[in-house]
């Protein structure tokens, strides 16, 4: 009787385990149904800056190579293969070779060689007769001499100096494959891609329509039928459409914290996730006129800032303090709390900062009788108009009377490039977590996305000898190091950086929001549905 | 009568003319064009390549060559193509135009439903509690922002019936048609509702005390018969004038209406086109909005002389 009980227990638990199982088997079939935030430019992800367009768009097309979309935390250890089977660097780190996966067709049924990966670089170098319209990330490639084909299968980036960080860069959700026989202007509007979905229409203002690509050359896969994304640009109306069934998944990142309390009470069901998006919110100062040419004054507004403040008002207390590189855990490259800490301005006693900050006023000729009045330039848009509200708060405990000047989308990259502000307030997404992006492009003498002209060429000796480094330990150091120096210098001090939610419904199965980046994690293609 | 009409016409495309200009020269005026806005998704502002763009979109050019472009374009049916979706402006306005028509009429429909009957009531009824009732609707109704009614409605609709009305360009059900185009009509025809019979109850209480009602009733007509044959049919007219202003008026109603339900029609188009400084669309559109009033104001100047015998339009 007892051996009869064992069996039959041993029977029930391989049922349950087979049944599970049968659980966690990925179903074919669905459209997938999310709301998108706002109407992209266009359906060129090279052409554009925003993850607007990664969303939608990254389904589309692979990459040479991929951060595994089922890891949270973007790194060298999570990239994959995608275009290219494998990837080998030469013996003096400045050659990359990779070779490509054979019988991959376009959507439109021509085949994918080596000539693509050349286009696509080419034209990214800024080398090619075709042009894009906008190519934002040209200085991704600045150490690229070029890229040569052998054959059409194996293809070779010969760079300057070795830079391990360009195969994250090419892991980005911004750096697909485009195919040669397509013209930037027709990407714009019908993109052509090997990926696992095809692009069917983008209405501007209303949707977008993906349809599963049949001949995916990754076999058993998508999982589902389509995409489609409703262009909701009213975030009520849309959060709305979510809570009541009728889209299947938020668009990522784009639920603010308070916005997830009413998730979370009208649709206790639905899976919602917080995770930091690698956009730090950040303050440009004019120091090339006064009163910001004086360092004094530019520490003393450093030492100013209550960043737990910021975050406990917007964020509820989600939210992270950090340097440039994203804060631990979601971020690779942060440096420790103690050193962080050591920081002038990101001390935990408050009080003492602002106290030595009134000391460097007074020195520079401001006090309570003589406060300095200026204005903090930002972009009319949530996002940058509430903290800008708090900083000038803030500001007020070291004398700085500061008035809000709201800037039009149109006329605020126009206004920050004549230098037109003297303090402003601004968000920089990064892409990739890796301190190539993220220096090169902000701080680095010339870049075009360097709003505050900051230029230290001692620093930028380091940002060199950081980026040819290729034992991790040793390069972290440096990392930290720089950005160290770089939070002393009042660069473009860092008040915090965001985290935002993410919610799908239940039986939505596949989906990984990354925690260290924005912009990677679209490719769709393990996502199902359970029902 | 033949005289005035041509007058008219005449007078219309002279006013049309004016309005081209100033929509053109407006939009010059304001700060940042397509190319900066381009660039600002980007972060940041590259000289070269921005004067490349912009001599693509022939924004290089003057003022005045690209207005004459623009309205030689426009006379010949060629409206330009969309900078932003780079298709031709005509193929995305026109699918659009519709949508917002078909809720323009229906909320006019709604407004002059509503509101002429129960002006006709209030103004009948005057001092009785149906009376201050109705009034108080009709302030509530002049005092509601669309937007917040829009907002209220699909509140209400996901708690009550665990749904929201999401466009869908062809509704399956008679139900999904009702709710996509009836519900949101209503939260934008509201207001104009509630100013039609405000006009419709005061303009009938002045005719109600004039001296013909008196003798009608003197004459043994009935109640309905004086009120509707009589005192409504005079009292119309200033009814309809605030219907056709309020047609002009209902294309600003429609915008937050159609932003809140998220309908993708010219109204809403418009705004984002704004946004972009997508000029083909901007001027487009508004010169469209400009015909529709251009348009829906004569043609209440020719229903006076339809609906009251007494006018008569003379050379």
């Amino acid at each position: 009787m007892r051996s009869m009980r064992v069996v039959a227990a041993a029977v029930l638990s391989v049922l349950a385990v087979s049944s599970v199982a049968l659980a966690a088997e990925p179903k074919q079939g669905g459209i997938l149904r999310v709301y998108h935030r706002d109407s992209p430019a266009s359906a060129s992800i090279h052409e554009e800056a925003t993850y607007s367009v990664n969303v939608p768009f990254m389904p589309v097309f692979n990459n040479l190579v991929m951060y595994k979309q089922d890891v949270a935390q973007n790194s060298m250890d999570s990239i994959v293969p995608d275009l290219a089977e494998s990837w080998a660097w030469s013996g003096d780190h400045k050659t990359l070779s990779f070779k490509l996966r054979q019988g991959v067709k376009w959507h439109d049924g021509k085949p994918f060689t080596s000539a693509d990966v050349k286009c696509t670089f080419d034209m990214l170098m800024g080398k090619s007769q075709q042009k894009f319209r906008k190519n934002p990330r040209k200085s991704w490639y600045n150490e690229v001499v070029d890229v040569t084909p052998n054959g059409d299968f194996e293809v070779a980036f010969n760079l300057k100096r070795p830079q391990p960080a360009l195969l994250a860069l090419l892991a980005s959700g911004y750096t697909p494959v485009y195919p040669c026989h397509v013209s930037p202007g027709d990407m714009r509007t019908k993109p052509i891609g090997t990926g696992p979905f095809k692009f069917v229409e983008f209405k501007a203002n209303e949707s977008i329509k993906l349809v599963r690509n049949p001949d995916y050359w990754k076999k058993g896969l998508p999982h589902l039928d389509g995409i489609e994304f409703t262009i909701i640009p009213n975030r009520s109306t849309a959060i709305l459409g979510f809570i009541s069934g009728q889209f299947d998944m938020t668009f990522p990142t784009e639920v603010s914290i308070p916005l997830l309390k009413d998730v979370k009470a009208q649709a206790p069901k639905a899976v919602c996730v917080v995770e930091p998006n690698n956009v730090s919110t950040n303050i440009i100062v004019n120091s090339s006129s006064p009163p910001f040419d004086n360092l004094d004054i530019r520490r003393a507004m450093a030492l100013a800032l209550d960043r737990k403040a910021f975050i406990s008002i917007l964020f509820e207390g989600q939210a992270d303090i950090g340097g440039t590189m994203l804060p631990a855990p979601g971020g690779l490259w942060a440096m420790p709390k103690e050193m962080l800490e050591s920081i002038p301005g990101y001390g935990p006693d408050i009080n003492a900062n602002r106290e030595q900050a009134r000391k460097l006023m007074q020195k520079a000729g401001y006090g309570p009788d003589k406060h300095l009045a200026v204005k903090v330039s930002t972009r009319n848009i949530p996002v940058y108009r509430d903290p800008a509200i708090i900083l000038i708060d803030q500001l007020k405990s070291i004398y700085i009377d500061a008035d809000l000047d709201v800037v039009e989308t149109a006329n605020w990259f126009s206004k920050v490039a004549r230098k037109d502000y003297a303090l402003g307030l601004n968000l920089t997404g990064n892409a990739v977590d890796d301190p190539d992006q993220s220096f090169y492009e902000n701080y680095s003498c010339g870049s075009e996305r360097n709003y505050t002209n900051y230029c230290n060429k001692d620093i930028e000796k380091l940002f060199d000898q950081q980026s040819v480094e290729t034992d991790v330990a040793k390069r972290k150091t440096l990392v930290w190091d720089i950005d160290k120096k770089l939070q002393e210098d009042v660069a473009r001090p860092i008040i915090f950086h965001s985290r935002t939610g993410t919610c799908w419904q239940p039986y939505v199965k596949g989906i990984t929001i990354m925690v260290n980046s924005s912009y990677n994690g679209y490719r769709y293609e393990d996502v199902w549905l359970d029902k | 009568m033949f005289a005035y009409i041509v007058r008219r016409l005449v007078l219309m495309l002279v006013t049309l003319f004016g309005i081209s200009v100033i929509i053109f020269v407006l939009l010059r005026i304001v700060p940042g064009n397509i190319v900066d806005i381009l660039f600002d998704a980007a972060g940041f502002v590259d000289p070269a390549d921005k004067a490349n763009l912009e001599r693509e979109l022939g924004l290089d050019q003057s003022i005045v060559v690209q207005y004459l472009h623009w309205i030689g374009g426009l006379l010949r049916g060629d409206l330009g193509y969309s900078y932003v979706s780079e298709k031709p402006a005509l193929d995305e306005i026109l699918p659009r135009i519709p949508i917002t028509a078909r809720l323009a009429g229906l909320a006019l429909l709604f407004s002059a439903s509503i509101g002429i009957p129960l002006g006709v009531i209030s103004a009948v009824k005057q001092g009785t509690r149906l009376d201050y009732a109705l009034r108080v609707v009709s302030l509530s109704g002049l005092s509601l922002p669309s937007f917040w009614l829009g907002l209220l409605i699909l509140m209400a609709s996901v708690s009550l019936f665990g749904s929201m009305p999401i466009f869908n360009p062809n509704p399956a059900t008679w139900t999904e048609a009702f709710a996509i185009y009836c519900v949101p009509a209503m939260a934008v025809g509201f207001r104009s509702a509630a100013l039609t019979m405000r006009i419709t109850r005061s303009s009938m209480l002045e005719i109600l005390r004039q001296d013909y009602i008196r003798t009608a009733r003197a004459k043994g007509a009935s109640e309905s018969a004086v009120n509707y044959h009589h005192a409504l049919k005079n009292a119309v007219l200033p009814v309809i004038t605030v219907i056709g202003i309020e047609a002009a008026f209902l294309i600003g109603g429609l915008i937050v209406t159609e932003t809140v339900f998220n309908i993708p029609g010219i109204a809403r188009f418009l705004v984002e086109a704004l946004r972009w400084r997508d000029y083909p669309i901007v001027q487009n559109l508004v010169m469209l909005i400009a015909v529709v009033v251009v348009v829906a104001n004569f043609t209440v100047d020719m229903l006076y002389a339809a609906l009251d015998p007494r006018i008569r339009y003379t050379d």
